[in-house]
Formats: C-alpha cells, structure tokens, sequence
C-alpha cells in the first residue's frame, strides 16, 4: 500500500531547499522513505535547484582559488563524516515498522524505547533531534491503542505526524502506514485510531497543543503532547 | 585597493574599505564568468564523467571555472560570510572530485548533483542541526514503482526542459522560488521581507511549483 496522503509541495520544496529544521527534516525524510512518489517530486525539486543555481549572478572567486584548489586535489581523502547513531539493520526481523532515517533516532526495537504514559491508552516518547534553529520543535512517537480517541484540540503552532504502523481517522479521512498529515492553528480535531491495532505515528509539533473538549481545557497545563 | 581604478564601481551601498578582499579577484578585476554551455563546449555531465573515469585535472579545472563562482554566490546569498564561502566552495570542489564516480549521468544532472553538495555543505556549515535522508539501501524502504522508470526522459532534454519552465514563470513566482532556495529562511521571513501576507508568499510558490511539475511531465 502506498501512501494517499503527502506533504505539502511547499514542504517538500523547502526540504529539498535546505531550509528545513532537523525534526521537520526527520518526518519529511521518513515520509520520503515510504513513498516513491514524493522522493521523485524531491529528485525534480533539486534539479530546479541545480537549474537555479547555474542560472545564478556569479560572485568572483579569488584568482588563486584554481590552483589552490588542484593543490589539494591529491591529498588523503578525508574520512566521510560517520552517522553517529545509525545502525545496520540486523534483520527483517527485528526491523519492524520503522524505516531509516528515523531508525537511526530510535534504534530498531520499540520495546527498548522510554515510553511515558499521557492518559489511558496513549504513549509517547521523545526523540533528541538537534537543537541548532530547531527552537521549540519537537518531534516525538506516539503510541495509541486500538480505538482510542486523542482529546479534542487544536494547535497554537503546526503539527506533522506521520503514520508508521497500524492507523487512525480524523473526520472522513483515514490514515495509514506512511500517510502524513499537516495540522496548524485552523485544524480542531479528535483523531481516533483503528480498532484492529495499535496505532504508532512519528509528531512534529512547533507548540504545544491547545485542548479544547470541555473537561479538558482544564487539563491543558498539565497534558502536553 | 582602487576598485574604480579598475574600470568598476563597488557595489552600491558599499564602502570599498569595508568590502571584504576576497569578493574580488587579487587583481581588482572582476574575473570573466564563463556561463555554463561556453568553454570548449563539454557540458558539465560530460566533464564530470571525464573527471570520475580518468581523474581529468583540465576537466576539473574548467568545471570549477563554471560552478566555482556560483557556488560562491549561492553560499553568499545564504549568509554565509565572504572568507568562509571562499573555503566552503574549496570543499564543495573537493567532495565533487573524490566523488565523482558516485555521479550517474543517467540517473541525474550535473548541476542536480552539485546543488546537492552544496546545499549539504551549507547547511552543516550554518547549523549544528543535521539533515535527516532516507537511505536507498534500507531494506525498510518502499522501492520506487515501476512506472516510474518509464517516464525517465533523457537528462539533456530534462535540463532543457527545466529551463525553459523557468524562463517561463512569471517574474513575482520566479523571483520567490529564488529566494526559497538560495536564502535559508522560512516562508513566514520571506513573507515579512517582501511585505506580502504569508499566504500569497505560498500561494505564488504553489502555482510556480505546480506549474514547473506540469511542465516537466511534458505535458
Ligand atoms: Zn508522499
């Protein structure tokens, strides 16, 4: 099955640009794992930069840049940079439903994940993305039992969540394995996950989330997503 | 230095003492850029492909008379300052030599494959942030549909393509497609820099963006 719901074109651009934060990267990137056909709308963005940047107003370079230039030409070639916490998968097996980059972030076994507990039937884990201008960009794994319902709530910033194993609706759409969906400030859901199973979702959130049910504006302090 | 001694005016609003040396040539000149399709008439994929099969030094050296330059101006227009482009063009420059037999010309352009570095290099020069890709041999990796490699069109005639598509946008889509890809801000910055509401900003880059797709598939 291949994903019905993409990123935006925009999004895409911007992390086929480069402007993209780290998180936001990380939910993109794992998106792209899954579906064939925004990795080909990524390819085509990078050749209109390739086509914009020789279409570029040139900037001198120094005149002795050339020769500096072959004169290092024939020096050792220097170690690539290691991937610090990518790891080979070791088999099929225990390679689950977690596609790289983010098994890099995570590692390959769920159950070995720090899971907290948020209300009945929802977990979450934080995952260490970078800090550089990612700010208060976080990107977690939520963990949602079969049938349960995520609190009313709209969200002070965006949120991306990309749907890893097992599935949920949100209105009259549906959700699955490799979907991504883009909330911001007009989005006031309730998503509910599948009954045949656990739902697990990579988030991207740049703000908490506001709850808006009744009952739980009053939890809104103390529940963060 | 004497920058009208040399027949050129700085650069408006700028003062020469604060003009940072390396912007110009040693010699005060601004060096002639070649454009991309002049110079002995081998296009960049074919001098890449001479630089990764026989590690062709003139290949390179002409490769870096064409990208070197806009590189430089790339790296420039994200904010990275004059002295450190300089030397980040030197390793974009390097990272094509040592992997140049990594560049398949069937599978994509030359100037693609450049963009690529630099874009890479930038943004590990700008940020302590990484960039998160996915990885074409993971075995969790939904492989790519079998249609897909129908529609593949010989480079050449995509590169011509793409051109002509760009050429063809109207300026305000163009002029915001540039600034998405050379200055590392988000749409919101760009938004504010232009005076438009964010919402234009993003709706001029979704016709431009849709528009170039169309133009791509040949349709
Ligand atoms: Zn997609």
């Amino acid at each position: 099955m291949l994903p019905v719901h993409h990123p935006s074109l925009e999004l895409l651009l911007d992390y086929a640009a480069g402007s993209t934060g780290e998180a936001a990267g990380l939910a993109l990137a794992t998106h792209l794992a899954l579906c064939p056909e925004c990795r080909e709308v990524v390819a085509q963005f990078e050749s209109l930069g390739g086509a914009l940047l020789e279409a570029i107003e040139p900037a001198a370079v120094p005149s002795e840049a050339l020769d500096n230039l072959l004169a290092r030409l024939d020096e050792p070639v220097p170690v690539p940079v290691p991937v610090p916490d990518r790891r080979s998968p070791a088999d099929d097996a225990t390679l689950g439903p977690v596609p790289q980059p983010l098994r890099g972030y995570i590692g390959q076994d769920l159950e070995t994940i720090r899971w907290k507990r948020v209300m009945r039937g929802v977990e979450q884990a934080d995952i260490a993305v970078g800090r550089g201008r990612t700010g208060n960009v976080r990107a977690r794994l939520l963990r949602i039992g079969p049938g349960v319902r995520v609190p009313r709530h709209t969200h002070a910033g965006t949120e991306m969540t990309l749907v890893l194993a097992g599935g949920f609706s949100d209105g009259d759409k549906q959700y699955q394995r490799g979907d991504f969906s883009f909330c911001d400030r007009e989005t006031d859901h309730s998503p509910v996950a599948d009954d045949d199973g656990e739902c697990l979702c990579l988030t991207v959130i740049d703000a908490p989330l506001r709850l808006t049910g009744p009952l739980m504006r009053l939890l809104n302090p103390f529940i963060r997503f | 230095m004497n920058f009208t001694a040399a027949g050129r005016e700085p650069p408006a609003g700028l003062i020469a003492g604060l003009v940072p040396s390396s912007v110009f040539a040693s010699n005060g000149k601004m060096p002639d850029v070649p454009s991309p399709a002049a110079l002995d008439g081998r296009s960049s994929d074919e001098l890449l492909v001479a630089i990764a099969r026989d590690r062709d030094k003139d290949a390179f050296g002409l490769l870096f008379g064409r990208m070197g330059p806009r590189l430089k101006a790339y790296l420039l227009r994200s904010g990275i300052a004059p002295s450190q482009a300089d030397e980040l063009v030197q390793e974009v420059m390097l990272m094509v030599w040592h992997r140049a037999d990594t560049f398949d010309p069937a599978r994509a352009m030359a100037s693609t494959w450049i963009f690529t570095i630099a874009r890479n290099k930038r943004i590990d020069a700008a940020r302590r942030d990484r960039r998160p890709e996915f990885d074409p041999e993971d075995p969790a990796l939904v492989p790519d549909q079998p249609a897909a490699a129908d529609r593949s069109i010989e480079q050449a005639e995509a590169s011509a393509r793409l051109r002509d598509a760009i050429a063809k946008l109207p300026a305000e889509q163009a002029d915001l497609l540039r600034l998405a890809y050379f200055e590392d801000q988000p749409h919101s910055a760009i938004a504010r820099h232009k005076g438009l509401p964010l919402g234009t900003v993003k709706s001029r880059l979704r016709l431009a963006l849709e528009r170039l797709r169309r133009e791509l598939a040949g349709s």
